[in-house]
């Protein structure tokens, strides 16, 4: 077992994990953050995608331990204040999600590409999101809502 | 009064956004993953890395006493407690269907089947443990390639099941001489043999895998008087009737829920032996038990669709009026006849003539036995394979004429004034505008425009050629009249239930027995409940997919819920505001003849008079003054079993480019014109649409299920199955046309299926008509460039010979 004490979610964690725990494991199974899911066991649906020190990581490809002392932010902790982020209203708007199993990372994915790229052709939107799947929405409205989103911050 | 005044904002139509999504973009979320339990023990499953083989021992000893471990069984352990996977629909009387246990003691039937279980305080402990469990397998003969197996009887090759003798499970014929509904299909080819046009083609509907993103996860809990079992499935009324049925617990002593569930497209519709073994492991230990799927155990173990070969004889007079279908198919079952199972290609059956008025028709599907898994429903179920199979002809028909694909349909589809208008396959077509929409998507597409320019790519010698593929379809949806089913011999109906409750302080809520996993029903049942009663449509509030509070139902498949849950609702609806009429007229001291009811008020006619249907449900909720042989509830409920099917159709066109030096393909532009009758939600259908045409454009271009020669499924993850990204799709042009079903109220046809039925040969028809004229006549899915390549290089290589 290993000591790590991180933030998730602003709040302060500390734990004594297994050194093989995955992070979305540690998320879920001991933090109850079960707003973060699993899709696969290849890293390849990105259904399990958070912020680890503002930079978009799929959660089931990192170690608990290896975010020993990072800020996590999950999809629970991107409203502020009771307010949605816009990527979260543009997806309500934009009817962008069906299940919404995808929804999360998809979220998660659509916030940092924004962050690199404030105003992203559709182009790039697409690329951006290729980590992330979604077997419901055929991808149209999620595009339009990060569109959607980027023109609200940056206005 | 206008329709307008009375209903100042119609719900019906109105681009809601979802009820559904704040819970869902804010991760407050009930996956049955997410379950945990005082108590809970976690199951590993040990599986089999055979195709086929028979089991000669399980050594349990080293798992067993591993650290954390509870117990682990086989399927020795457990009698018939475990009960059996069942199939709902033997498509013959004379089916062939292997016994099916959840966890077989003695021989598996393919590479996935489950056969031990360790059950552990954590899922990491349980996962370990299996790694140690050491079964000796003793391999056998595997039945795999589908042509092959179909003949084994005859070439004494290998059988899925040697004790049945046989890997033929069903031969299901239907032909429109001896049903009457039409002539007979050898005369007819024979005719156009001697002078006519006759067709003749054979096409691989590749093995496709559901995928839905959430595995499948099932939690268990004994403990209380009634037994809960937690399930992302998309049939919770379903499972609680076959447990009870397979494993002799009441019925009534079983509640099944369904929280939220990460999609389905059918692959969610099934009896599985994952539930089944985690049902009795709960009641073995009397503690709750979960399990949850890796995605790599989904892939391999959840049920497989599509799977057919498909021999196609279509005859026409030298004008292109078509005289003859013949329809011969082989169905891949897998290793078991799956709960639909065999009844998904029998769906197909009547489909195949489509729009069009074929004067003769047979069709006939040999169900085949393999050791592979095991296939059911999956997105369209049945519909897709038949609709890729007939609009893969006319495009040949078309061709062979040296007409316009377009053209060669009008001639011989139904027009808009013949409805209703009875198919050769026996069904009655209620409504449709195949002129309406195919007018409206060739206008939208720039269809004339689009052909110049192939023809300059074609003059020019282009090696990018430009081809453009055409997919006029309609489907039959709202599964289905029950003596419809009967007469197919399915094994239960095809009502659907709902209740209105109205509440006293306001409020109403609504219990429908769909289950919803993405569709939105929340919403849309909302909207038509809040036009019905014209209360706001945020006062409605629809439960569902918990057998304890939706008691009765059939579930969400088949693009069924809106179609018939639907007009359930609407019929529920009705029953409360004729109850509440008659407390209205108590109340305002008026004749009932005397009441109308608009917007949610009940006015007495010729008056200024009236109350609003929430006054009324508070007044019955205090019962203090009711008329005197009324029950104070205006609650109630409707079962609806539905007439007749609905029928959707549309009009789909694609352009697709190909480069000709490398087989690369290239979606251009994609345009479909939907008629799914009245919309309820614009914003929900056009998302099922979009999602629906991925999933079939998928099937033409990336997705297959490849097994190798031992019976592995090589595409067992997501690295080797390859669902399409944001960056392999393109933004699709939708539109719509409407002309309302006649079967149902609302005039519904449903959507959930539209897209992924229509998508697939219009994007095929699109490879095949860019490289046509280098003598490529068909190039089989998923249209990689590979295939693309070989495709031309094989015609280049005939050409040559031939010349
Ligand atoms: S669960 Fe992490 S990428 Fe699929
Ligand atoms: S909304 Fe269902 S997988 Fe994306």
């Amino acid at each position: 077992m290993t000591r790590i004490t991180m933030t998730v979610d602003g709040a302060t964690v500390s734990d004594d994990v297994a050194p093989r725990t995955l992070l979305v494991h540690y998320l879920r199974e001991t933090l109850g953050k079960t707003g973060t899911v699993v899709g696969c066991d290849t890293s390849n649906c990105g259904a399990c995608t958070v912020h680890l020190d503002g930079q978009s990581v799929k959660s089931c490809n990192v170690l608990a331990v290896q975010a020993d002392g990072a800020e996590a932010t999950t999809i629970e902790g991107l409203a502020s204040d009771g307010e949605l982020h816009p990527v979260q209203r543009a997806f309500h708007e934009c009817h962008a999600l069906q299940c919404g199993y995808c929804t999360p990372g998809m979220i998660m994915q659509s916030v940092d590409l924004l962050a690199e790229n404030p105003d992203p052709s559709e182009e790039q939107i697409r690329i951006g999101l290729e980590g992330n799947l979604c077997r419901c929405t055929g991808y149209q409205n999620i595009v339009e809502a990060v569109r959607t989103a980027a023109k609200e911050v940056r206005s | 009064m206008t329709a307008v005044e009375e209903a100042p904002v119609a719900e019906i139509g109105r681009d809601r956004r979802r009820k559904e999504d704040q819970r869902l973009i804010t991760g407050r979320t009930r996956w049955t993953d997410n379950i945990t339990l005082p108590g809970m023990l976690h199951v590993a499953m040990v599986r089999s890395p055979f195709a086929h083989a028979r089991i000669v021992g399980i050594d349990t000893s080293e798992a067993a006493s591993s650290p954390n471990v509870t117990a682990v069984f086989t399927g020795a352990d457990f009698g018939e407690e475990l009960g059996a996977c069942i199939n709902a629909w033997p498509i013959t009387p004379d089916q062939v269907t292997p016994a099916h246990s959840p966890m077989p003691a003695d021989r598996v039937a393919f590479a996935g089947e489950i056969v031990a279980v360790v059950v552990a305080r954590t899922a990491t402990a349980a996962r370990d443990a299996a790694e140690l469990v050491d079964v000796d397998y003793e391999e056998l003969p595997a039945a795999l390639d589908l042509k092959e197996a179909a003949t084994a009887d005859e070439t004494g090759g290998p059988i899925a099941h040697p004790d049945l003798g046989t890997n033929k499970s069903a031969l299901w014929v239907f032909d429109s001489a001896d049903a009457g509904t039409g002539g007979d299909v050898e005369e007819a080819i024979a005719k156009a043999r001697a002078d006519g046009v006759v067709i003749e083609r054979e096409f691989r509907q590749q093995r496709l895998i559901p995928a839905f993103m959430e595995p499948r996860s099932v939690v268990v809990d004994p403990t209380g008087e009634q037994l809960t079992m937690w399930s992302a499935t998309q049939i919770p009324h379903i499972v609680r009737f076959a447990l009870a049925a397979t494993t002799g617990v009441p019925e009534s002593k079983i509640r099944v829920i369904a929280p939220d569930v990460g999609g389905g497209f059918g692959g969610k519709l099934q009896t599985t032996p994952e539930e089944w073994v985690v049902w009795a492991l709960a009641r073995r230990l009397g503690k709750p038990v979960k399990y949850t799927e890796t995605r790599s155990e989904s892939l391999v173990a959840g049920h497989h669709g599509r799977d057919q070969w498909q021999k196609l004889t279509l005859s026409a007079e030298k004008d292109g009026t078509v005289t003859g279908l013949k329809v011969e198919l082989l169905a891949d079952l897998g290793a078991y006849v799956a709960v639909v199972g065999g009844g998904v290609p029998v769906l197909g059956a009547f489909m195949f003539n489509a729009i069009y008025k074929f004067p003769a028709y047979h069709f006939a599907c040999q169900t085949v036995l393999t050791n592979k898994t095991w296939t059911d429903a999956y997105r369209g179920a049945g519909r897709p394979e038949a609709t890729f199979g007939i609009e893969r002809m006319m495009d040949e028909l078309a061709a062979e004429l040296g007409v316009d694909p377009l053209e060669v349909r009008e001639k011989n589809w139904i027009g808009h004034e013949e409805f209703p208008f009875t198919t050769v396959a026996g069904l009655e077509y209620d409504s449709g505008n195949y002129e309406a929409a195919t007018a409206l998507a060739k206008e939208k597409f720039g269809y004339a425009e689009l052909r110049a320019e192939q023809r300059r790519r074609r003059e020019s010698g282009d090696p990018v050629q430009l081809g453009i593929g055409v997919s006029t379809f309609t489907e039959m949806c709202g599964l289905a009249p029950s003596r419809v089913l009967g007469s197919l011999d399915y094994g239960a109906g095809g009502w659907e239930h709902a209740s209105v409750r109205m509440l006293a302080t306001g409020t109403v809520e609504v219990i429908t027995g769909a289950s919803a996993h993405g569709q939105g029903h929340e919403t849309a049942f909302s909207q038509i409940v809040a036009d019905r009663l014209g209360v706001p449509f945020e006062a409605v509030e629809v439960l569902h997919g918990d057998t304890q509070i939706a008691a009765k139902g059939l579930d969400t498949y088949g693009s069924r819920s809106l179609v018939v849950g639907g007009e359930a609702l609407v019929r529920a609806s009705d029953k409360v505001i004729a109850k509440a009429k008659l407390v209205a007229a108590h109340l305002l001291e008026a004749s009932v003849d005397d009441i109308e009811f608009s917007a949610g008020r009940f006015n007495v006619r010729g008056t200024g008079q009236g109350m609003a249907i929430g006054e009324i449900a508070a007044a019955v909720f205090a019962a203090h003054d009711l008329p005197d042989d009324m029950e104070p509830s205006l609650d109630s409920d409707a079962t609806y079993d539905p007439v007749n099917f609905s029928y959707p159709h549309g009009t789909h066109l694609c352009a697709m480019e190909v480069d000709t030096e490398t087989g690369a393909v290239r979606m251009r532009k994609y345009t479909c014109v939907d008629d799914v009758g009245t919309v309820i939600n614009p914003l929900i259908v056009a998302g099922q649409v979009h999602g629906g045409l991925v999933q079939g454009i998928a099937q033409a271009l990336w997705e297959e299920a490849v097994y190798d020669d031992a019976g592995t499924l090589v595409s067992g993850s997501f690295v080797d199955y390859l669902l399409p990204t944001a960056a392999d799709t393109i933004d699709f042009d939708l539109g719509h046309t409407v002309t309302p079903s006649l079967t149902n109220s609302l005039g519904t046809k449903g959507v959930g299926e539209a897209g992924t039925i229509a998508s697939t040969p219009a994007v095929v028809n699109a490879v095949v008509d860019a490289v046509r004229h280098l003598g490529v006549d068909d190039v089989r899915m998923p249209c990689t460039p590979q295939r693309v390549w070989q495709a031309i290089q094989a015609a280049a290589a005939t050409e040559g010979a031939s010349r």
